[in-house]
């Protein structure tokens, strides 16, 4: 033992030692030690497992998919199978809220469905809805989707009204019972000027103290405006009203108030008259469940704008 | 060497305990211990409390399931958790006092692990008999006899083990229900799983791990030594009293060779060489007879003669033990006691004792008390002037603001009422704001929203600024919501923003 070098060159095989590799590296040689047996058979354990595992388990890739697996294992089908479980707990509020009257869900007198029916309506407005009307429903009004969160509906805001509206659509030419109605684009009907002038009486609609500022904080010429009545009378009040607060069965959106589907500037209002707008909502009917749809409305209803 | 290719061992084998019975007033005390925390472990969850139709009447409930703690009279929610937290931190900080003050007691007398322990050896010493017996039986083969002891001992333990688990479930639920539940099998499976894990613990550590827990899984012997100084009261052996220890003949012999000593050594003056000094000086035998008692009765399985270890608990049964010893051979007590470090050069120098409480009261402890009980009261006059109505707000930002058809600005918040009382309450929902702006509830025609007993109620709330309203037109207004119980003058607060249109 004492005669042990101590410097890697003089490094010198001893009896007893194992072989070698062969390997030299500055005098460092290298013994032929067999690997433990117990981490020999952990490799060979962890080759066996890797070929039992790509044989019970999906794995090898394919043109058109992985190999499926013995044990025919799917998280799809898993996760598929926990939404069946769930909607399999709540089928029964699902049935009631088909043939309930919406009206009277409420949160004290039903409240588990109330809450069932907010919940499931969060989720299909969120995966459904909010594309066009923004996950906190306050639409975009430079496209025209409209805010659902403000207390102006065009076509009602009563819960049978908006369910109508989800069910069937607005200006869907797929749904016979959609809601329908059509602005006459006036560019061409109208000259320039009483398009400016039907414009700004528009405009002045909503400005009760006549200061030339409106509801929706818009600044109009009150010289113009003074002259459009008329214009506006032989044109625009057959849907929007003498008084232009507008028709709910017509779609006819009021003018009085501070609400602009499209916005409420000069450009934005003078686009509309020109050229007319024509906002298409789809019909839901056909791809939700009834208690989809009801639910969604008494969700959307529920969002501080319900009537 | 063989002896340098032996592995070294990480862990010596159990060497078996037989603890011999001991009386005496520690041991009165460990026994009354033992009966009060056990007590109050297995009967705390039967205490009835009235919580009303809505909850179960139990005075100590850890209702996990609604994230409610009740204890008597005080209702803990999770907002509340610092009563915990300060809970946690006055065991702690207690711990830390009585073991700078008194050494291992907390190991010693009121730990689990001793406890159950300590009722495990009192049925072991009921059904196999003493120390002596067991010392036999333990030597002894296999026969009927010894299956027989050996089987009942541990149908007695078992039997133990299930009422500690099973009780510790009972803090959790309403215990009479839940025992039906149990016995008829109608009981959630983390009850079964809850009562199976802490039979088995219990079983295991009490019946045979008993003090190697203590030795080899316990931190807290290692932390002690932190806690502890020379001024620490400890079990301690009085050496310089026992030593030179020995028993019959040996002592006899020691005794006479010890007088013949001093005969020889002959008169000696005070402050002058002695006269003859080739006599060889022996010392004569200490008080110590090396009975073993100390070491029969000790749990740990220490002689307490070899100094201070970490092992001991200060139990102080072997200071029974040998009082006793003491005694019968009409020496004074003493021999083993709780003294402190100082105590043995002061001792040794035949000095007065130091009064115990010199010991204890000294400024590490003053500390120690004094940080405990400011957390305890701060605890309770939290405890005191809480509020049993409380209030969040959260904004909804998306959209921040809604225009209504009257150029009017709406926001949106979500207010979550805490009614921490044991009745329903109603609560009028108002805010306070130097602009004037008006409150709507979604769902709700008044202001008033009801809160059921112990429950929370989300809130949808509008607040609308009228176009005239200052806050229409500023991009942000600070104002604060309050609820206030319907009836008294129970009010509580919260704070957030209004967004207007901004500058336009």
């Amino acid at each position: 033992m004492t005669d042990k070098p101590q410097h890697p060159e003089e490094q010198v095989l001893q009896e007893g030692d194992p072989d070698t590799t062969g390997h030299s590296w500055d005098g460092i040689k290298e013994f032929n030690n067999p690997l433990p047996r117990w981490w020999l058979w952990c490799f060979y354990l962890t080759i066996i497992w890797g070929v039992a595992y790509t044989v019970l388990y999906p794995a090898w890739p394919g043109i058109s998919g992985a190999t499926a697996g013995v044990l025919g294992y799917s998280t799809r089908a898993e996760v598929a199978e926990e939404i069946e479980r769930f909607d399999a707990l709540n089928a029964d509020l699902r049935t009631e809220l088909t043939e309930v009257e919406l009206a009277s869900v409420t949160r004290d007198d039903t409240p588990e469905l109330y809450n069932f029916a907010l919940q499931a309506g969060a989720a299909t407005f969120t995966t459904w809805c909010s594309q066009c009307h923004g996950e906190g429903a306050a639409g975009v009004q430079a496209a025209g989707y409209p805010n659902l969160l403000d207390d102006d509906w065009l076509w009602g805001g009563s819960l049978e009204d908006i369910q109508m509206t989800i069910a069937h659509g607005i200006r869907n030419e797929d749904d016979p019972d959609a809601r329908w109605s059509e602005m006459t684009a006036f560019e061409g009907i109208l000259s320039d000027e009483e398009i400016a002038q039907v414009v700004n009486y528009a405009m002045a609609l909503s400005d009760e103290d006549g200061d030339g500022v409106n509801a929706s904080n818009h600044a109009y010429d009150t010289t113009l405006a003074g002259t459009g009545e008329n214009v506006f009378l032989d044109n625009c009040a057959a849907c929007h009203g003498d008084a232009g607060d507008g028709d709910r069965f017509l779609g006819a959106p009021n003018l009085t108030d501070a609400i602009w589907l499209y916005g409420g500037s000069a450009e934005a209002v003078e686009e509309t008259v020109r050229h007319s707008r024509f906002g298409v909502m789809p019909a839901w009917s056909g791809r939700l469940s009834e208690a989809e749809v009801n639910a969604t409305a008494l969700y959307v209803h529920s969002l501080g704008g319900g009537e | 060497m063989a002896s340098q290719d032996a592995a070294p061992k990480l862990y010596a084998a159990q060497e078996p305990i037989f603890p011999k019975r001991v009386k005496g007033p520690f041991r009165n005390f460990k026994w009354a211990l033992m009966i009060f925390t056990l007590g109050v472990y297995y009967i705390t969850p039967w205490i009835r409390w009235d919580r009303g139709p809505s909850l179960p009447d139990q005075a100590v409930l850890v209702d996990l399931a609604n994230r409610r703690f009740f204890f008597f009279w005080i209702e803990i929610w999770p907002h509340e958790f610092y009563f915990v937290a300060g809970l946690l931190i006055m065991a702690g900080l207690g711990l830390f006092l009585f073991t700078s003050a008194l050494g291992r007691v907390w190991c010693g007398y009121a730990c689990p692990q001793t406890v159950w322990t300590d009722l495990f050896y009192t049925v072991e010493r009921w059904i196999e008999g003493d120390r002596n017996a067991r010392l036999r039986l333990w030597k002894q083969k296999w026969d009927f006899r010894k299956w027989r002891l050996r089987v009942t001992k541990w149908i007695v333990w078992l039997l133990i083990a299930v009422a500690t688990g099973g009780a510790w479930v009972f803090y959790f639920a309403d215990a009479p229900t839940l025992l039906r539940d149990l016995l008829t099998g109608q009981a959630a499976f983390v009850a079964y799983a809850t009562v199976g894990i802490l039979t088995a613990t219990t079983f295991i550590f009490g019946g045979f791990a008993r003090e190697q827990i203590c030795i080899y899984a316990c931190p807290w012997p290692r932390i002690q030594a932190a806690m502890m100084d020379e001024h620490t009261i400890t079990v301690a052996y009085r050496d310089w009293r026992g030593e030179p220890r020995g028993k019959g003949k040996k002592r006899r012999e020691m005794a006479e060779a010890a007088i013949e000593s001093s005969r020889l050594a002959g008169p000696t003056i005070r402050g002058t060489e002695p006269g003859a000094t080739s006599a060889p000086e022996v010392e004569a035998p200490g008080d110590c007879i090396d009975c073993m008692a100390c070491v029969n009765v000790c749990p740990m399985g220490i002689d307490i003669r070899d100094g201070q270890q970490m092992e001991c608990i200060t139990c102080a049964l072997c200071i029974d033990a040998c009082d006793e010893i003491m005694d019968k051979v009409g020496k004074p007590r003493g021999l083993i006691d709780y003294l402190a470090l100082t105590d043995e050069a002061n001792e040794r120098a035949g000095n007065t004792k130091v009064p115990v409480m010199r010991h204890i009261l000294r400024p590490r402890t003053l500390i120690y008390t004094a940080l405990w009980s400011a957390i305890g009261v701060g605890l309770i006059v939290a405890l005191f002037i809480r509020s049993e109505i409380d209030l969040t707000v959260a904004q909804v930002r998306n959209p921040q603001f809604v225009t209504l058809s009257d150029g009017s600005v709406r926001n949106t918040y979500d207010i979550r009422i805490r009614n921490m009382t044991a009745a329903d309450a109603t609560f009028r929902i108002g805010l306070t704001s130097d602009d004037v702006l008006r409150v709507d509830l979604e769902g709700s025609q008044d202001l008033m929203v009801e809160v059921p007993a112990d429950e929370t109620l989300l809130q949808r709330v509008y607040v609308i600024a009228r176009p005239e309203d200052a806050a229409s037109g500023r991009e942000r207004t600070d104002f604060r919501f309050w609820v206030e119980e319907f009836g008294t003058e129970e009010r509580a607060f919260g704070d957030t923003t209004f967004f207007g249109r901004g500058q336009q």
